[in-house]
Order: structure tokens, then C-alpha cells, then sequence
């Protein structure tokens, strides 16, 4: 008795007491809701387990990446949807940034005006919900008018309320040849890059590492291209017809959620920048005057590796929200992971395999992008010694 | 003016580096010249510094006056000059302005959804004590313990009202409910109900004990990886098939279950870096007096950390009320559902600028106002440690 009172005064004792009562209850309320569920599955008759992936979906997709027909499987249906919540966020990722940086920027230059206009943008889009925002994007890309009377924005570029039709490159063997140079070009970009830290690190040496960069990404696919008789061919959109013929398109669903996601996480990635900024002292552009840099080597050299530093943790959790955030294209009819997981799981009625399945791929999603933004975070980071 | 001076110095080295090089070399003499307070007219001598003092802030200027002069005038006409304020559809079809008539004819709808016409006094009476019992949650002379006394009391008088049932009010059961008691409701509800558990979870995550540690992190990690929409469909279909046989659980209650637990593992990382910002000392300083684990926790590492995590709260309930519109997914009436039907009725199907920008202008109004409070809270915070 003695011994027991003794072992239950020991924290580590008691620490572990604490922790299976903790677990045996969790257990236990898991236990009783899967015991709730299966009986509530097998009263409703509704089968459990995957298998529904191998079945014919039934169902169509309004736009899909890979070829995909309503007498495809579940499994090919909802890649489909992976695939376009992927490259709508991917898309609204690159628009975020570039527009977010701008209005950030904008909004502490020591213009008064443009600094309000920033201003103004920002507090507009933060503080109205991003489903309103869809909606009105939705609703407008609705609203235009048809085909016929299509407006005409930039010459070849019409809006109608079947989506956007632009020019694009006739197919061309030579494309992909430039592409490749292109990669290739990327890839000896990187090894300059490293080069030139190298030599500049051992002796001292400045190395004319972003002209020699940039030329390395620009000349190559150029050559190709023009090797290969520059084939600037457009592929044209042309009224045939109720619809356009030729070109590439967007439906106007994608094109709202692109709108709608870009201008509202630029709004929060501009006071990102901004608060990044302002938080380089300026005893830092003093002490880079002094030294006699030039004002872009300041900006390149001072303040943007500092800045980096407090602005990419934040853009980090804002690059995961847009990702998230374009789950909401379920709402605008835009068939991404939700919205056909949805439909998949209306159909079958397996809702926990589909449910546990969507958030499964979110979670990889997000893991992936903080990892990657962590190693980032890692090369950009101040080293303590 | 004089308010503009402070800005303008802290923006103007940020600036300095788009400049040309010759004027971004000789800053003490720009500094000099506006230390010096020049001559003229001071409004002038403003517009100079901060509007014409390169060639590109001048080029700027021009370019968004130009903005200005093309987007000002249309908006002020169709916004408020050839606008119809009242009457019917037909009269908008005519003008070449918003047609405010849409909002006349159907703020009710908007406001209340569903919720019975002559009955909307209910909602409306709710809305306004909920309201005003924020404002008071505002003001520092009010926080003391009595003020979550009298939220207790006007929460149930907000249910008296909305259900009704008693003193002579008719019941309304609450998938009638809807619009803006419905928005408000719930993201006061679900951040009301997360905080508690937002603490539990903070705690749980610091905690040395590995089981409830990694049950902590592997919940705030799964919510925060995985969308809001699937949470709420999580909470709408799967909660039905947890509970035993001829158990419901009202919609309603669904949706604000799934709201509560999200926003419990994001409010849990902003409590968890409060408790990170309390020095090691005070943990050790507890530990030397003796105190247990929740003798410590309750005395000493909350009143601080919680002291540092108001403003995260309030930004966390600005996001919180913007995503209660993401319940129209799972088919409650919330403010964004109700104003999307009033645009489906084929009457008023031309204006749905109109509702939108309505709608839009009621969330930026709640959302702007607390936003500018946190912002206040968050200097209040800063008062006393800011050298």
C-alpha cells in the first residue's frame, strides 16, 4: 500500500497513469463512434471499404486535364479533380505573388497617392469574405454576353460567357525543342549561380552571376527557336457559328476562382512584403550607402535577404490557405477535388471513405508545400554561429 | 497634414532604393530641406514632398489621377446620381444607375432569410442586443467578470427571441432561421466554444506527456492541413453516422461543430505562441514555489500568455466570421445564401451588383471595424514594452 502511494507521488509514474487513462478513453469514444458508424452504414445498406474506385463514375466532368469520359472509373475521376484543383491553385499561386508584391511595394511608396490606391485595395479584398468575391466574379463571367457579341479586349482576345478564348502557338515541332533548351538553360543557370558563390567565397572576386544567368535561361530556347525557323504560326479563335473555333480557352469557371483567389491572397501576401520590409532597419540601406553600393545592389544584396527572412514563413501559410481556399471552387460549379469527391460520394454513399480520402490529399498537399517552404526557409534563415 | 509627416519619413527610405542613384546619394539634403519647414503655402509644399518629388512619383500621380478621373465619376453616377432608390423593376429597367429598389424590396429576405415575415421584429431585436454587446465587449472599462454574466443572459434572451415558444412568442424552429442572426450566431458561437478548447489543445501540445502531446499536435495538424469546405461536409454527413441509431443532431449544430473544431486548432497555435513568449523564468519561478501543473498554468502562464493573444483572437474571429459564409456549401441560410436568392427572382435578375455590393458592404463594415480594433488592442498590448 505504502509502495503504491509512494509510486503514485513520482510525477513519471503518475505522468504515465494520466496518459492510459487519456488513451483508453480515446479509444473507447473511437470505438463506440465506429461501432455507431458501421451499424448506421449496414442499416442504410452501404457498402464499405474502396472498392467503389474500381467502378464506373457515371458522370461527366465539365474540364479535365487527361482525357476523361462519364465510363471512366471513380479513381480516374477523382484525379481529374486533384489535377484541377492543382493547377488552379498552381496558377492563382504565380497571379498572387506577382500582384501581391506590387501592391505591396506600391503601398509604401513615398507616393501619397499610390500608397492609398494599395491601401484602399488591400482593405477592400481582406475584409470581404472570398465566397462573395467568387460569387461576384462568378456571376459577371456569367453575365457577359454570348459568343456572338463577345468583347473583344485585346485584339484576338475575346470574353464571352463561355469563358476566354486567347491566341495561342500553332503545334510545332520546334516548341519542344525549345522547351528543352529552355530546361536545359535553367539547369546550367543553377550551376553559374553555385559557381560564381563558390569562386566569389574562395577569392574574393564579384562574379557577374545574374547577367550570366539570365543569359544562360534566355539564349538557348531563343537559338532553338530560331534554328528551328521561328515558328510564330498563331492559332487563332475565330467566331464559327454559336462558339469560337481555334485557340485556347478557359471556361468561366476557372477563370473566376483564378481571379477571385489571386486578388484576395494578394491583398494578405501585399502586407506581407510591406510588414517584411518595414522590417529591415534602415540603418541597413545607411550602412549599404556607405559602403558605396548602388541603390539596386542595396535592394538586391541588403534588404531583400533580410526582408526574405520575415516575409517567407507568412507566404508559406498564405500559399496553403489559396490551396485550400480553391476548395471552395465547389461553390462556383468548378470541378475540382471537393466537388467531385462530393459527387462520388453522393452517388455511392460511401461519404467517410470519400471524406477521409479528400482530406487525406489535402494534407499531403499542405505537407508538401511547408516542406518545401521550410527548406527554403532553412537556405534563406540567419546563421547563428 | 501633419499626420501625413510621420508616414512619409518612415516610407521614404523604402523608396529610396527605386530612385535614381543620384538622389537616393544625397538624402541629408532632402532631409534638410523639409526639416528646415520651407515657405509657401503648406498644402502645396505637401503635394510637392510627397506626390511630384521625382519624375516617377510624378509620372505615377498623373497616371492614378487619370484612374481616378476614369473610374470616380461612372461609379459616383451609377452608385448614387442615376441610381433608383425606390419603386419597381420597371423604373430600373429605364435608369441607367444602381437600382437600390432590388435592397428596398428585398433587405427583409436579405436580413432574415426564411424566418417568418411577421416575425422579423425577432431576429432583428437579436441582432441588435448581439451587436451592442459587442461594442461593449470592446471597451476596456467593461472588461471585468460581470461582462460574461450579462453575454450569458442576452445569448438566452437571443434564443427566447429566435426560437420563441415562451412568453407569448410563437415558435420558429431553426432551420427557418436565416441571414444575418444566422452569421453572427455562429461565428460568435464557434469562437466562443473553440477558445476553452483552443487553451486545452495550446496546453496539450507543450505538454511532456508523449500521448496527449502527439494527440494535440496530430488534431491542430489535421485541421489545419485540410480545408474549411471539407470539415463542413466532414460535420454534415459523417456526424449523423457517428451518433448511436435515431440520434439527430440539427444542421445547424453540425455546421457549428465543424466550425468550432477548426477554428480550435488555429486559435490553439495562436494561444500556444503566447504560452511560448512567457519567459522560462516564470515556469521555474512557479516550480520553486511549489505550485502544481494546473495551480501554475491558472495562475501564472495564463493571465500572461492570454494577455498577449488577444489580438490573434480578434483576427481570428474576423477570419472566422468571413468563412460562417462557407455554411451556404452545406445549406444553411446564411447572410451569402440569402443574398443569393434574392438575385435568382426573374424580376430583379438583372441586378445582382447591387445585392452583392450590399451584402459585401455589411461583412467589410463588421470585418473593417474589428480589424481597426485589433490593430488598437494590439498598440495597447505594446504600450508598455515598447522602448
Amino acid at each position: 500500500m505504502s509502495n503504491l502511494i509512494q509510486a503514485l507521488n513520482s510525477a513519471r509514474v503518475r505522468g504515465w497513469l494520466y496518459q492510459g487513462l487519456f488513451l483508453a478513453g480515446a479509444l473507447a469514444v473511437a470505438g463506440y463512434l465506429v461501432s455507431n458508424t458501421l451499424t448506421n452504414l449496414a442499416n442504410r445498406g452501404v457498402a464499405t471499404g474502396f472498392g467503389f474506385l474500381e467502378r464506373e463514375a457515371g458522370f461527366e466532368i465539365g474540364e479535365s486535364l487527361m482525357s476523361y469520359a462519364a465510363s471512366d472509373t471513380y479513381l480516374r475521376a477523382l484525379v481529374v479533380g486533384l489535377l484541377n484543383t492543382l493547377s488552379v491553385s498552381a496558377a492563382a499561386v504565380v497571379l498572387a505573388t506577382v500582384l501581391g508584391v506590387a501592391i505591396g511595394v506600391a503601398r509604401l511608396s513615398s507616393n501619397w497617392m499610390v500608397g492609398r490606391f494599395a491601401a484602399v485595395f488591400v482593405e477592400t479584398v481582406r475584409n470581404v469574405p472570398l465566397l462573395l468575391q467568387l460569387v461576384v466574379w462568378y456571376t459577371i463571367m456569367n453575365r457577359l454576353p454570348s459568343p456572338r457579341e463577345a468583347l473583344e479586349v485585346v485584339p484576338h482576345v475575346f470574353l464571352s460567357n463561355r469563358g476566354m478564348k486567347f491566341p495561342v502557338l500553332a503545334d510545332h515541332p520546334g516548341h519542344g525543342w525549345a522547351f528543352l533548351a529552355l530546361l536545359a538553360g535553367i539547369a546550367a543557370a543553377i550551376a553559374i549561380v553555385r559557381y560564381g558563390r563558390r569562386r566569389r567565397e574562395a577569392t574574393g572576386k564579384p562574379f557577374p552571376t545574374l547577367p550570366a544567368a539570365i543569359a544562360a535561361v534566355v539564349l538557348p530556347p531563343v537559338a532553338v527557336f530560331v534554328a528551328t525557323g521561328a515558328p510564330l504560326a498563331l492559332d487563332v479563335p475565330a467566331l464559327a457559328g454559336f462558339n469560337f473555333e481555334g485557340g485556347g480557352s478557359v471556361t468561366p469557371e476557372f477563370t473566376a476562382l483564378l481571379i477571385g483567389l489571386s486578388v484576395y491572397t494578394a491583398g494578405f501576401i501585399a502586407e506581407i512584403v510591406r510588414s517584411g520590409i518595414l522590417a529591415v532597419p534602415h540603418g541597413q540601406t545607411e550602412a549599404g550607402l556607405a559602403l558605396g553600393l548602388s541603390p539596386v545592389q542595396i535592394l538586391r544584396l541588403v534588404i531583400l535577404p533580410q526582408a526574405l527572412r520575415v516575409i517567407v514563413p507568412p507566404l508559406t501559410s498564405q500559399y496553403l490557405n489559396l490551396t485550400k481556399n480553391s476548395s471552395l471552387a465547389v461553390a462556383i460549379g468548378y470541378p475540382d477535388l471537393v466537388s467531385v469527391t462530393n459527387t462520388s460520394a453522393n452517388q455511392t454513399g460511401q461519404v467517410v471513405e470519400a471524406v477521409a480520402m479528400m482530406m487525406a490529399v489535402y494534407l499531403v498537399i499542405s505537407l508538401c508545400i511547408a516542406g518545401f517552404m521550410n527548406w527554403y526557409n532553412r537556405r534563406v534563415a540567419l546563421v547563428t554561429r | 497634414m501633419s499626420k501625413e509627416v510621420p508616414t512619409n519619413t518612415t516610407t521614404a527610405w523604402a523608396a529610396s532604393y527605386e530612385e535614381e542613384p543620384s538622389q537616393a546619394s544625397v538624402p541629408p539634403q532632402a532631409n534638410g530641406v523639409t526639416a528646415l519647414k520651407p515657405l509657401g503655402w503648406a498644402p502645396v509644399n505637401w503635394a510637392k514632398a510627397n506626390l511630384f518629388n521625382t519624375p516617377l512619383n510624378t509620372a505615377l500621380t498623373v497616371l492614378c489621377l487619370a484612374i481616378l478621373w476614369f473610374t470616380v465619376p461612372p461609379m459616383v453616377n451609377w452608385l448614387l446620381l442615376n441610381a433608383v432608390w425606390s419603386g419597381s423593376s420597371e423604373a430600373c429597367r429605364e435608369a441607367a444607375g444602381a437600382c437600390w429598389s432590388i435592397i428596398a424590396v428585398k433587405h427583409r429576405l436579405i436580413f432574415f432569410g426564411t424566418y417568418p415575415y411577421e416575425e422579423q421584429w425577432r431576429p432583428f431585436l437579436a441582432c441588435g442586443l448581439f451587436v451592442a454587446m459587442l461594442g461593449i465587449s470592446g471597451v476596456r472599462a467593461f472588461w471585468r467578470p460581470a461582462l460574461s454574466v450579462a453575454w450569458a443572459l442576452v445569448l438566452i434572451a437571443m434564443g427566447v427571441l429566435m426560437w420563441g415558444g415562451i412568453l407569448g412568442l410563437t415558435y420558429v424552429a431553426n432551420d427557418r432561421w436565416g441571414g444575418l442572426p444566422i452569421t453572427l450566431m455562429l461565428s460568435v458561437f464557434a469562437i466562443a466554444l473553440a477558445f476553452p478548447l483552443s487553451i486545452l489543445l495550446a496546453l496539450g501540445r507543450q505538454s511532456s506527456l508523449p500521448a496527449i502531446r502527439t494527440f494535440c499536435i496530430g488534431f491542430i495538424e489535421l485541421m489545419r492541413g485540410v480545408p474549411l469546405v471539407s470539415v463542413l461536409f466532414m460535420a454534415s454527413v459523417m456526424f449523423p453516422l457517428f451518433l448511436p441509431e435515431g440520434v439527430t443532431v440539427d444542421k445547424l449544430l453540425r455546421a457549428l461543430a465543424g466550425l468550432t473544431l477548426f477554428t480550435a486548432a488555429y486559435l490553439a497555435e495562436a494561444v500556444r505562441g503566447g504560452l511560448q513568449a512567457i519567459p522560462k523564468g516564470q515556469y521555474e519561478a512557479a516550480d520553486a514555489l511549489g505550485l502544481s501543473y494546473w495551480q501554475k498554468t491558472r495562475l501564472i502562464v495564463l493571465p500572461q500568455a492570454l494577455r498577449i493573444v488577444i489580438p490573434p483572437i480578434v483576427n481570428q474571429f474576423i477570419s472566422c466570421f468571413k468563412d460562417t459564409s462557407l455554411v451556404t456549401i452545406v445549406g444553411l441560410y446564411d447572410l451569402l445564401t440569402a443574398a443569393t436568392v434574392a438575385t435568382t427572382d426573374p424580376e430583379w435578375r438583372p441586378y445582382f451588383a447591387e445585392v452583392y455590393v450590399f451584402a459585401g458592404m455589411i461583412f467589410w463594415l463588421f470585418c473593417f471595424s474589428m480589424s481597426r480594433y485589433s490593430q488598437w488592442l494590439e498598440r495597447l498590448a505594446n504600450r508598455y514594452t515598447r522602448r
